[in-house]
């Protein structure tokens, strides 16, 4: 190549931009001190056990919204990572007597493990039959965990006990348990939008936008996404070891498809590929589930009439929306 | 091995259920020249390119780049050993700014790119390398919009802009006039004569008189096979070749 020329003006330039303008990330702080204000007063006035839950399938969520998001790969199979993790923490609390965070880090490990498997697999396939491959996985894991011995076939793992944090805090009163899942979740949820604005995010990126040019450029687009994949199936067991401890129970629930049915509701509710629309569209499907309960099996057919309108009407979410009228990034 | 060629192939072929879209080719490409496969219509080009940029596995035969039998290496493999490609249709990454479309390239061969745990502010070290070159290809201006907003021509200068951000030792380009204005044809082919200084080039191209400005050595394919090689004058003054481009364009 020619000589750079040295007298190239510096001011042409401009401000150098990182991937988030300056103003996206200051709209970001603001937004995400917003949500830790709410997860503060919310408890005040709705009932603790039920944020909880919210964040719990939030983060599920979240996590799911990282593959599907910002790797472009719709896994039909996520409830296993989620039920693999609870049954895994609920049965390392409570039969083994583990404290909470040795519990939790045990699932998030069986999930990410389970996710290895299952990636590898999968990433093999594009388009439908990943997904396929995903729920054909997924399915496995439900008869394993119908039949294996740990987790009580029907019955499930019952009154898990939620232990005492590092062996000192005493999670069993629901403040404390409040206090902990709060700051698991936030700290869970800043991970997440580290790895979408990393180098690694970026490389993503360019791997979603045009996949053979990506190749070409020498990057081994499979690793990506296995790795994506992986983290994704980790931070789905971080949700399922929560919820195990939140809930007090780990049961075929948590296992079965309509599980992961229920991520990719709440993802596209919120909106794909945003960072906060997994978190309100958890508020939404989680409060129609709670308040809606007295409506007995018509529940799900009014969750199925709000999928099929949000769908119609507004296909990028709630949160896609108010993102392209606000013409900012949310 | 000599160390001449940089490029070579012995017996490559390809079939797709019994049809033989490249039989046999025998390719040598000499380092530090630009050299251009042609042919007409079906004579196994876009093939050929492919299995050479590995995104196509060959039915039978070998390749050998810098000595190095890549026969069996995969797509991102070749790259890193320094063989990049283009596409036909201006492969950029159009949601991300132009900027942006470098620093990936560039990022990729200076490491941190499975770094999940930093953040991406740690890639603005990358970012007056790219500035730099996008001033050479006269996109400096257009660094911090979306590659999609850039004209035709633009995006195949930001495409040329970003294979050479990985400072490729031979680049393949797939056909890189292919739907561009006569403008722009110069254009571009300054600046791949300019890419082309201490690298070499391999093209797949249509414009005839591209062909004849730029390359060194030409290549004739016609039914999957090599129908003659030389320079641009040996190649158009050979019977075979003018009968196998009228011929084709009788049939």
């Amino acid at each position: 190549m020619t000589a750079h020329d040295a007298s190239a003006p510096a001011a042409a330039i401009g401000p150098t931009s990182a991937s988030l303008p300056r103003e996206a990330m200051a709209t970001y702080r603001l937004l995400f001190l917003g949500l830790a204000g709410l997860i503060v007063v919310a408890p005040l006035v709705i009932y603790p056990v039920f944020v909880m839950t919210v964040l719990c399938f939030a983060l599920f969520a979240c996590a799911f919204n990282l593959l599907l998001g910002y790797a472009g790969l719709l896994s039909f199979g996520h409830a296993a990572f989620f039920g693999m993790a609870a049954y895994v923490t609920g049965h390392a609390a409570k039969v083994w007597g583990l404290t909470p965070e040795l519990a939790i880090l045990l699932g998030v490990a069986a999930s990410a493990g389970l996710g290895l498997v299952v990636g590898a697999l999968a990433i093999r396939r594009q388009g439908i039959y990943f997904s396929m491959i995903t729920l054909a996985l997924a399915q496995m894991v439900f008869f394993f965990c119908l039949q294996a011995k740990f987790t009580h076939g029907e019955d499930g793992i019952q009154a898990i006990p939620r232990g005492a944090l590092f062996g000192v805090i005493d999670l069993s009163d629901d403040w404390a348990l409040y206090v902990f899942i709060a700051v698991v979740f936030m700290a869970a949820l800043l991970a997440l939008f580290r790895i979408v604005h990393s180098p690694f995010g970026q490389v993503l990126k360019a791997i979603r936008e045009n996949e053979p040019r990506a190749i070409s450029l020498g990057y081994d687009a499979a690793r990506y996404k296995l790795a994506t994949f992986v983290l994704s199936a980790g931070f789905a067991g971080l949700a399922g070891s929560l919820k195990a401890l939140v809930s007090q129970i780990a049961t075929l629930t948590d296992v079965h498809w309509s599980m992961s049915g229920e991520a990719i509701l709440i993802t596209l509710v919120g909106g794909v590929g945003t960072v906060f629309g997994p978190i309100v569209g958890s508020v939404i499907v989680i409060a129609m589930q709670n308040y809606l309960a007295q409506l007995g099996a018509w529940v799900t057919v009014a969750q199925g009439v709000i999928f099929v309108v949000c769908v119609l009407a507004f296909r990028e979410g709630i949160v896609g929306v108010l993102a392209r009228r606000l013409k900012m990034r949310l | 091995m000599d160390g001449e060629h940089i490029l070579e192939t012995e017996g490559l072929s390809k079939s797709f259920g019994g049809f033989a879209a490249v039989s046999d080719v025998g390719l040598r490409v000499k380092r530090g020249t630009i050299h251009a496969l042609i042919g007409p219509n079906g004579a196994g080009k876009t093939t050929c390119f492919n299995l050479l940029t590995k995104f196509l596995a060959p039915t039978a035969g070998s390749i050998r780049y810098n000595g190095r039998d890549i026969t069996r290496t995969n797509a991102a493999g070749i790259a890193q050993l320094g063989l990049v490609r283009s596409f036909q249709i201006s492969a950029v990454f159009l949601h991300l700014t132009v900027l942006e479309n470098v620093r990936v390239a560039l990022q990729r061969q200076r490491g941190a790119s499975f770094d999940f745990w930093r953040s991406e502010k740690v890639l603005k070290r990358y970012d007056a390398a790219a500035m730099a070159l996008l001033e050479e290809f006269g996109l400096a201006e257009v660094a911090h919009r979306e590659a999609t907003e850039l004209s035709y021509g633009r995006k195949r200068a930001l495409e040329l802009a970003t294979t050479l951000a990985l400072e490729p030792e031979m680049m393949l380009l797939d056909e890189p006039m292919a739907g561009m204005g006569h403008e722009d044809i110069a254009r571009i082919a300054g600046l791949i004569r300019k890419a082309a200084a201490g690298r070499t080039i391999l093209m797949v191209e249509h414009n005839l008189s591209v062909v004849a400005d730029l390359s060194d050595r030409i290549t004739v394919l016609a039914r999957g096979k090599v129908l003659a090689e030389g320079d641009y004058a040996a190649v158009s003054a050979d019977p075979r070749v003018i009968e196998a481009y009228i011929g084709a364009g009788h049939a």
